[in-house]
């Protein structure tokens, strides 16, 4: 009978750990910005229907990297947490902290319980507030830990290069065409240092849009209107004022 | 609503136990509310009048509501459920969209509110009844559409007009007299106000424009931009024109013979 060899719980965190970073790096990066109007996501996906952004709430939006599978299911868990706090509440019950911390919880009992595989996704849950100041956004990594961030996030493969691009470009107060623009800079670096270019088609972006008259701030930004604020310089600020 | 009868029961509207009454349990009602369809949209449009008995409970509730994007509710019947059915009728739209993606189908919404009527069948037979009216923009179909209900969660699609509640039956002879295939937006908002003052003139629970207290009926408009609620000013204008001809002849226009 062969007995199981001993393996330290350090060691066995870090295997766990590597296990959900390799899987997160696999897939695409994306990047979550702060503007003068709200929060804009951008992100590289070729695919129309499996979105890597998506509406919870009012005034609160997901991002997340990794395995579709696995943040579709995070991804429904927040509507429903947060529908149903809604419900039994009040719509301004619903915070974006509430829910990244139901999301800390899930993410850090999958990693630590040795009866599941470890999550291979990095969230992104991001509120936007009446003004710049009240805007929060909060990475949530693979073992549940929660980071505050502020004006600029990467999650993803190539995260870390690209959030000190991020880092060192990011102003305060930039319009939406500024904002995207610098994403879509940020996120045609490659590992090597090299850049390509990625056409509009296959670029998936969203904003919580602070100014939009409805409740729920969330819209899909695609098609001409994405061309348009990708184009050149001069004319978009000119463009932008009739949205 | 699936995942909330299997997580929070309590919460739903059609699962609490109620204990056996004598008589009719006195609560406020909600009374008249008419819809009606033009080219290109459909028009929702309530009284503000809610009755206790012989009291009048509220002079200026609001009874119609949007239940997403393309469509509105408007509710008739016991107030208190109403709403609350509509708050998760809204809820559950809602969740949906973005759970899927994508939004129900007209018919679909139609069907989830009918079977959300029905499950207040108990409360109904004891005097609480909730009979709404759902109108809706049908994005597939490029038109308005109305349904109507009743207090068994019955469905019926209604064709260019149709009304709800105490004061129904005069409203729907109004409108029977004022519709025309060709009604501009302005004329439909126009006819769902005249169908309106003529249940209040004749339905003791249905109220009229109040010009006093300035409170004037809830008008909305569903077309292929959205819902939209006509603004205080918008709906005082149309009941201020309506009752300054009806100065002059209270009964409100008048229909060609042949």
């Amino acid at each position: 009978m062969s007995t199981p060899f001993y393996v330290s719980p350090q060691q066995a965190m870090a295997d766990r750990a590597e296990y959900a970073r390799k899987g997160i790096a696999r897939g695409r990066s994306l990047v979550v910005l702060q503007f003068a109007d709200g929060i804009v996501f951008v992100g590289e996906n070729p695919s129309r229907a499996l979105h890597k952004f998506s509406e919870i709430y009012d005034r609160i939006g997901f991002a997340a990297a990794g395995k579709y599978n696995e943040y579709e299911n995070l991804r429904i868990g927040g509507v429903r947490y947060a529908d149903l706090r809604g419900y039994t509440y009040d719509r301004d019950d619903v915070t974006a902290r509430g829910l990244a911390n139901v999301y800390a919880q899930t993410l850090g009992t999958i990693f630590s319980s040795a009866a599941e595989k470890p999550y291979e996704v990095e969230l992104v849950v991001a509120e936007v507030g009446e003004t710049p100041e009240g805007d929060q956004i909060y990475r949530l990594p693979h073992d549940g830990s929660i980071v505050d961030e502020h004006g600029s996030v990467a999650v993803g493969g190539n995260a870390e290069q690209i959030s000190s691009y991020l880092d060192q470009r990011h102003q305060e107060g930039m319009t939406l065409a500024e904002a995207l623009k610098l994403a879509v800079q940020a996120l045609s670096r490659d590992t090597n240092g090299s850049e390509r270019e990625i056409p509009a088609e296959r670029l998936e972006v969203a904003v919580l849009d602070r100014t939009r008259p409805q409740k729920r701030k969330f819209r899909r930004i695609s098609g001409p209107q994405l061309s348009r604020l990708l184009g050149g310089g001069a004319e978009d600020s000119a463009s932008e004022d009739d949205e | 609503m699936d995942f909330l009868s299997e997580h929070q029961p309590e919460i739903l509207p059609g699962n609490r136990q109620l204990p056996p009454t004598q008589g009719v349990i006195e609560a406020p009602h909600g009374t008249t509310i008419v819809a009606v369809t033009f080219p290109g949209g459909v028009v929702l449009a309530g009284d503000r009048r809610a009755t206790m008995g012989n009291v009048i409970a509220q002079r200026d509730i609001e009874k119609v509501f949007p239940a997403d994007e393309y469509s509105a509710v408007g509710i008739a019947g016991t107030a208190g459920l109403a709403v609350e059915m509509v708050k998760l009728f809204q809820l559950e739209l809602e969740h949906f969209e973005k759970v899927e993606g994508a939004q129900l189908s007209l018919e679909g919404k139609a069907n989830r509110l009918s079977t959300m009527i029905r499950s207040n069948l108990g409360m109904a037979m004891q005097g609480l009844a909730v009979v709404p009216l759902f109108a809706g923009y049908d994005v597939d179909r490029g038109r308005g559409r109305i349904f109507s209900y009743d207090v068994t969660g019955g469905r019926s699609e209604e064709h260019n007009f149709a009304a709800t509640g105490s004061g129904s039956i005069f409203a729907r002879g109004a409108m029977k007299k004022l519709f025309r295939d060709d009604l501009s937006e302005a004329d439909a908002t126009t006819l769902v106000v005249q169908a309106l003052y003529d249940a209040a003139d004749d339905d003791s629970a249905t109220g009229g424009p109040d010009v006093a207290r300035r409170i004037y009926p809830i008008v909305t408009v569903i077309t292929d931009d959205g819902f939209r609620r006509l603004t205080e000013s918008e709906a005082s204008e149309i009941a201020r024109s309506i009752l300054e001809r009806r100065l002059e002849q209270p009964d409100g226009p008048r229909a060609a013979l042949l």
